[in-house]
Order: C-alpha cells, then sequence, then structure tokens
C-alpha cells in the first residue's frame, strides 16, 4: 500500500512538471490561431454564373497566357522558369489545374486584385506593382461576370477537385518557391539523375539563378520545407497555408488560396517528406509494447517466486 | 606458474582462471540489501538499463551520423531517420532515453534526500552520484550539439557564452573552447568527440566509483534503521530468511528491480512511439543557422531550473547565482548537520525543507522555460532566492533537529 502511495507522489509530480513545461509553457509561447475552414470569409463572395464556354474567349483575351502555361491544353509561353523568375520574381504557376487547387472566391479575387488576394498589400502598392497585372475587364460590360467565367473555365478544364494529389497541390501552390531536398524537389522541379557531372552542375546553377530572383523577389529564400512537419505542428502549418499573416505578421509569403481539400494534401505531402514512416512507428510500437506486457508479467512472477521465502 | 588441476567442468576451469564463484558469491550472492525498501531502491538499477539503452543506441547512430556541419542535421533527419531500416526507432530510443534517464536522476537524487542517504559514511555516494550528474549533464548538452538544428546551435552560443564570466568579459576562453568565433566546424568536431569518448568513458568510471562507495556503508533502509549486517547475512545464511532482515542482491533484490524496469520499460516505449515531442523539441528540427535567431530559447527541460536561476539576475549576479547552484548539491552531506538519518517525515524543519526545495525546483522549472515577462519573471526571480535562501538555512535547521 505503501508503495502505492509513493508510486502517487512519485506520478503527480513528474506529471505536473511535464504539464508546465509542455502544453502549458506552449500554449504561452504561441499564440493560438484557430482556422476558418480555408472559407476565406474576408473575400467578396461569388454573386455570378460563371460560363465556362464563354470564360475560354475571356481567358485568351485576358492575356493570361502571356505569363501564365497551361501544359494540359498545350499551351507554353516559351519562357523558361529560370527566365520567367528573373522577368516576375517567381514562375508564374501552370494553370492546368488551378481550378481544382484553388479556392473559386479566392481565384476570383485574385484576378480582381492579385496583391489583396494574397495579403500582400503591405508589400505591393501604386508605386511597386504586383507582377500580376489586376484584370480590368476584357470589353465586357460587367467585369463580375467575366471573372466569373474565366474561373468557371479554369475549372472546366482542371482535374476534378478531389482528384489533386499532395505532389500536384504542393508543387503548384508551394513549390516553385519552396525546395524540399527529402524529397529532391527544387523550385525548378525535381533533380534528374544526370549521367554527367556537368549537366547536373548546370542544373544546380539554373536552380541557384532562380534561388536568386525569388530571393530578391521575396527578401530572401523561402525555407526548405522537409522536415517542417516535425519543426512546426500541423495546426500550425494548416493555420499558416490558411493565411500567412495570422502567424508571421507581415511576412512576404503570399496567401495561396488553396481549397481545404489541397491543403490537406499538402500537409500529406510534407508528411512524406519529414515524416514518411509514421505507419511502421504505430505498427512498431504496438509489438513491442505487446512484448513488453509479457516481459512485465513474467518480471512480476519470477519476483513473486522469488520473494514467498523472504516474506 | 601456480599449480592448475585438470578441470571437471567449464564451471570449475573458469574458477580457477577467473575465480568466478567467489565474484558470483561477492558481488551477488553475498551482497546483502536490507530488506525493507520500496520501489525507489530500484531507481539504480533503472538508470543503469537506461544508460545501456542510450549505449547501444548511441553506437547504432553513430554508424550513419556525419560530424559535420552541412552534413550533421540531413544525416540524423533524413540518412538515420529516413533511409537507414529502423534509424527512426534508434534515434527516438536515443533521445527519449536522454530526456527520461534525467527524470530518473531527479527521482533517485531526491530519494536519497528524502531518506538521508547521504549521511553517516554515504557522503562519497552522494558525491560520486553527484559527478555523475554533471557527466551526465555534459552529456546531454554535447549530444544535444550533434543533430546542429537551430536549437544546438543556439543554445551552443548560450552556453558557451557563459564562460567569457559576465562582466571579466574572457572572450578568449569561449572562442578557445569553440575553437572558433561562433559555433561551427571545430566546436561539431570537439563536441562530438567528448560526446561519443571522453564523458562516456567518464561516466563508466564515475559508475565504478559510485557502485563501489556504496559496498561499505550499504544501502540505506526505508526506516533509516541501522543494521547488523554480519548478524543479519548469519540468519539469512541459516536458512531463516524470513526473519533476517537483508535480501541477497541476486536474485532477490534482482527480481524485484527487472520487475520495476519492466514497468518503466512501458513507460519508456509508449514516450518513445507516441510521446516524444517532450524530448525532440521541434525547433531543432530546423537546420542551424547563425543569423536566424529562434523566438524563444530555452534549454531542455532537466537544465530549467538552474537556467532560471541565472536568468532572473544581472548579468554578473546571475552567473554567481549559477555556479552557486550548480555547486551546492555537492555539499548537502556537509550542510546537513543533524545527527539523524532517517526519513524526512519524521525530521521536523527539514521535512518541510525537502517539500519546499522539492517545489521550487519544479516552479523553477515552469519558469526556465516560460517567457521571462511580467508575472513569470517575477515568480522566478523570488523562486531562484527562495532556492538559494533555503541552502542558507539548511545547516541553521538541521544544526537545531533534536537527536531521535
Amino acid at each position: 500500500m505503501k508503495e502505492f502511495i509513493i508510486l502517487a507522489v512519485v506520478t503527480f509530480f513528474s506529471l505536473l512538471t511535464y504539464w508546465l513545461v509542455e502544453p502549458f509553457a506552449h500554449s504561452q509561447m504561441h499564440a493560438h490561431v484557430e482556422s476558418e475552414g480555408f472559407a476565406y470569409a474576408d473575400l467578396p463572395a461569388l454573386t455570378k454564373e460563371g460560363n465556362a464556354t464563354r470564360g475560354a474567349d475571356t481567358f485568351m483575351a485576358g492575356g493570361c497566357i502571356g505569363c501564365h502555361n497551361v501544359q494540359a491544353l498545350g499551351m507554353e509561353t516559351g519562357m523558361s522558369a529560370k527566365d520567367a523568375a528573373s522577368a516576375y520574381g517567381v514562375n508564374p504557376p501552370d494553370l492546368s489545374n488551378a481550378g481544382a487547387i484553388y479556392d473559386a472566391k479566392f481565384l476570383a479575387d485574385l484576378i480582381k486584385n492579385p496583391a489583396h488576394a494574397t495579403i500582400v498589400e503591405h508589400k505591393f502598392n501604386d508605386m511597386r506593382m504586383h507582377p500580376m497585372p489586376a484584370f480590368y475587364g476584357a470589353g465586357g460590360d460587367d467585369i463580375d461576370q467575366e471573372i466569373a467565367d474565366i474561373v468557371a473555365y479554369m475549372q472546366s478544364i482542371a482535374v476534378q477537385a478531389e482528384e489533386v494529389t499532395p505532389t500536384m497541390a504542393f508543387e503548384n501552390a508551394c513549390g516553385r518557391c519552396h525546395a524540399v531536398r527529402y524529397t529532391n524537389w527544387t523550385q525548378l522541379g525535381e533533380m534528374p539523375n544526370f549521367k554527367y557531372k556537368k549537366d547536373d552542375l548546370r542544373f544546380q546553377a539554373d536552380v541557384l539563378d532562380y534561388q536568386d530572383a525569388v530571393k530578391a523577389y521575396m527578401g530572401k529564400l523561402p525555407p526548405d520545407l522537409s522536415m517542417y512537419i516535425r519543426s512546426r505542428n500541423e495546426h500550425f502549418i494548416s493555420t499558416f497555408i490558411e493565411n500567412p499573416q495570422s502567424q508571421l505578421h507581415g511576412t512576404a509569403m503570399p496567401r495561396t488560396g488553396v481549397t481545404a481539400h489541397s491543403a490537406e494534401k499538402v500537409i500529406e505531402y510534407m508528411r512524406m517528406a519529414g515524416d514518411p514512416l509514421v505507419e511502421e512507428r504505430n505498427e512498431t510500437g504496438k509489438n513491442v509494447m505487446i512484448y513488453m506486457i509479457f516481459f512485465v508479467l513474467f518480471a512480476y512472477l519470477w519476483k513473486r517466486q522469488i520473494w514467498k521465502d523472504l516474506h | 606458474m601456480a599449480h592448475f588441476e585438470k578441470a571437471k567442468s567449464l564451471n570449475e576451469w573458469l574458477d580457477q582462471r577467473l575465480a568466478i564463484n567467489t565474484l558470483n558469491r561477492v558481488l551477488a550472492k553475498e551482497y546483502w540489501i536490507p530488506k525493507d525498501i520500496n520501489f525507489l531502491w530500484a531507481m539504480g538499477m533503472v538508470l543503469a538499463i537506461t544508460f545501456g539503452i542510450l549505449l547501444v543506441s548511441g553506437i547504432f547512430l553513430l554508424m550513419y551520423y556525419q560530424p559535420n556541419v552541412d552534413l550533421a542535421f540531413d544525416s540524423v533527419n533524413f540518412t538515420i531517420m529516413q533511409e537507414v531500416g529502423y534509424g527512426w526507432l534508434w534515434r527516438h530510443v536515443h533521445a527519449v532515453a536522454a530526456s527520461v534517464v534525467f527524470l530518473i536522476i531527479y527521482i533517485h537524487m531526491f530519494t536519497g534526500i528524502y531518506y538521508g542517504s547521504y549521511k553517516k559514511g554515504r557522503e562519497l555516494i552522494w558525491i560520486s552520484g553527484m559527478l555523475l550528474f554533471v557527466a551526465f549533464s555534459a552529456e546531454a548538452f554535447s549530444g544535444y550539439m550533434l543533430p546542429w538544428g537551430q536549437m544546438s546551435y543556439w543554445a551552443g552560443m548560450v552556453i558557451t557564452n557563459l564562460f567569457s564570466m559576465g562582466s571579466l568579459e574572457l572572450n578568449g576562453i569561449v572562442e578557445w573552447i569553440r575553437g572558433d568565433y561562433v559555433p561551427a566546424q571545430a566546436f561539431l568536431d570537439r563536441f562530438f568527440m567528448l560526446h561519443v569518448l571522453l564523458i562516456p568513458v567518464a561516466i563508466l568510471a564515475l559508475i565504478g566509483v559510485h557502485f563501489g562507495a556504496l559496498r561499505l556503508p550499504h544501502v540505506n533502509n526505508q526506516n533509516g534503521e541501522e543494521i547488523d549486517f554480519a548478524v543479519e547475512a548469519e540468519k539469512y545464511k541459516a536458512g531463516n530468511k524470513a526473519a533476517s532482515k537483508v535480501i541477497a542482491f541476486a536474485n532477490d533484490f534482482m527480481s524485484k528491480d527487472l520487475f520495476v524496469v519492466a514497468v518503466f520499460l512501458v513507460f519508456f516505449f509508449y514516450l518513445v512511439f507516441w510521446n516524444y515531442g517532450f524530448a525532440m523539441d521541434p525547433v531543432n528540427f530546423d537546420p542551424a543557422d547563425g543569423l536566424v535567431t529562434p523566438a524563444h530559447i530555452y534549454p531542455e527541460w532537466y537544465f530549467l531550473w538552474s537556467y532560471e536561476i541565472l536568468r532572473p539576475f544581472s548579468k554578473d549576479i546571475g552567473l554567481v547565482a549559477f555556479a552557486f547552484a550548480q555547486v551546492i548539491f555537492f555539499l548537502l552531506p556537509f550542510l546537513d548537520r543533524s545527527p539523524n538519518a532517517v526519513p524526512a517525515n519524521r525530521r521536523g524543519l527539514f521535512s518541510i525543507w525537502f517539500w519546499a526545495m522539492l517545489v521550487d525546483l519544479i516552479v523553477l522549472t515552469a519558469m526556465g522555460k516560460l517567457p521571462p515577462e511580467g508575472i513569470y519573471s517575477t515568480i522566478g526571480l523570488v523562486a531562484a532566492l527562495v532556492f538559494i535562501a533555503l541552502w542558507i538555512i539548511l545547516p541553521i535547521i538541521t544544526k537545531l533537529e533534536k537527536k531521535l
């Protein structure tokens, strides 16, 4: 009985210390940010029903493909990612699946006012223009209708929303600024296996050039995200993707405007990069625990056998 | 050369050459332990096992770790955690054991303080134990440098800066320790050496001394009873085990130890697989970057109390208080003037002192992690002053204690 009281005292002080230095201390050190479920409530609601067929024309007339590739439809700007980055600061995203990866409301606001939708108005203004020009209409009477049409068109050419994969979401929404060396991802795409060293060096030099452009555009090179799943928790990453300003006020990182589904896929990608063996860990843990319970049982029986002569 | 008879069995052959039967008798079968003990007496064995786990897991990690500032982070977080089969398991085991070992050390220490196990011939057990605590601290700190993450780098920066001795500004010493102006390759190399060779060797030697220091005064018991070990051992050997106040180290004491170890390991492996965050700080999963200071720099939880004795004061006073905290526990056997080597609950004022010290250390630990702002820095300052005051009054209150 006495031993149980002692055990209770030891456990109490251990758990108290744990609670103070872990859950409590971390709640005091980091502001808690609630998720808004990727609703983008600050953006104006869509009022117009888009028409994809009309949108195809507006899309072309609006000049989107001057800067954006749409590889799924064979539309290419003819500019390399590196050149695009030195021209615009960062390589503009391919729009093949943008309609599925990004939220419709976000896309509509982005087309109308890029700095507003991405919450980087502290960085871009009349003196320093956002590299993506705002869309001022393609000659129609109602700009909102035209934008709704473009968004409908982008959705029509994209895969189904649920078909967005982790790689697709990450590469399009994050991977043009962030490298992930544990998945071999560079800002110029996956690092190929070269036969000759000089090809390898050439590729790496291109990556460095690209990174220089991004550095000039963002102020610093956005970090490699390989271990972010462990250096930040999932809640942090999720709310950060939703609105970077919420946890890093004044950051140059734009809001990416991904849908809730795509955000999950991005996190899945980061798990793949930084903590891919979760299942193996749980499985091994289970087996070790089963072994340990038998170990405790046998150790107890042995102790009882030895001590029955001692009492 | 001595005369050797032809041995009739392997046991006899070995006994002729290594005296294994004598060793077995002296170290196990007739190494007498008091019977009146509780599970806290098994903490020594738990520590030995945990140290064994650290040693074995460390050897596995050493096979893939690269002590190079450009490679260290990835060799840990990619090579070991992802590419090597079950490398993650060894890393988690190593990291969690390194943290949990301090929990057990603290329990072991407070057990010693509570039961007065540093008095009356047991002073060297306490002192060698404190040396082990210092060696384990150095081992933990040097190991923390190796993944070369943000906390490795900045903890290395902060702790080595302490050696400039505040206003004395002995920056030359700091550079000498680092081998550079900032933590860099030379720094990583030497802490790697310390972690995998010099300190482990010192720990092994100290464990030997610690065990040796235990031999003559014997293990303490739950009631502070003075036992005539020779008489009680005779009773035991005569077969009167139930009446004897002692038990043999093996298998009597061992069987209980093993059971406690088994229960401990269930808790340990739960942490390894499902709750390792406390031992593997998220900030250290960012690679070292000398140009970005983390928002909050704090040591691992087991150093927080002494960190908080350093922090609430001005630079020089803080360093003096910090130095005081590092050495004062060594002096416990001499500052406790009481003639009674009995559990704290029977020692009047000392009983209050014990619980006050325990609670104060927990408060210091909590404040050491919290940002030093507002109420937290006030509480931290008060707790640091209480810590110092407790040590100052210890000789007085124990001197007043009546002999039981």
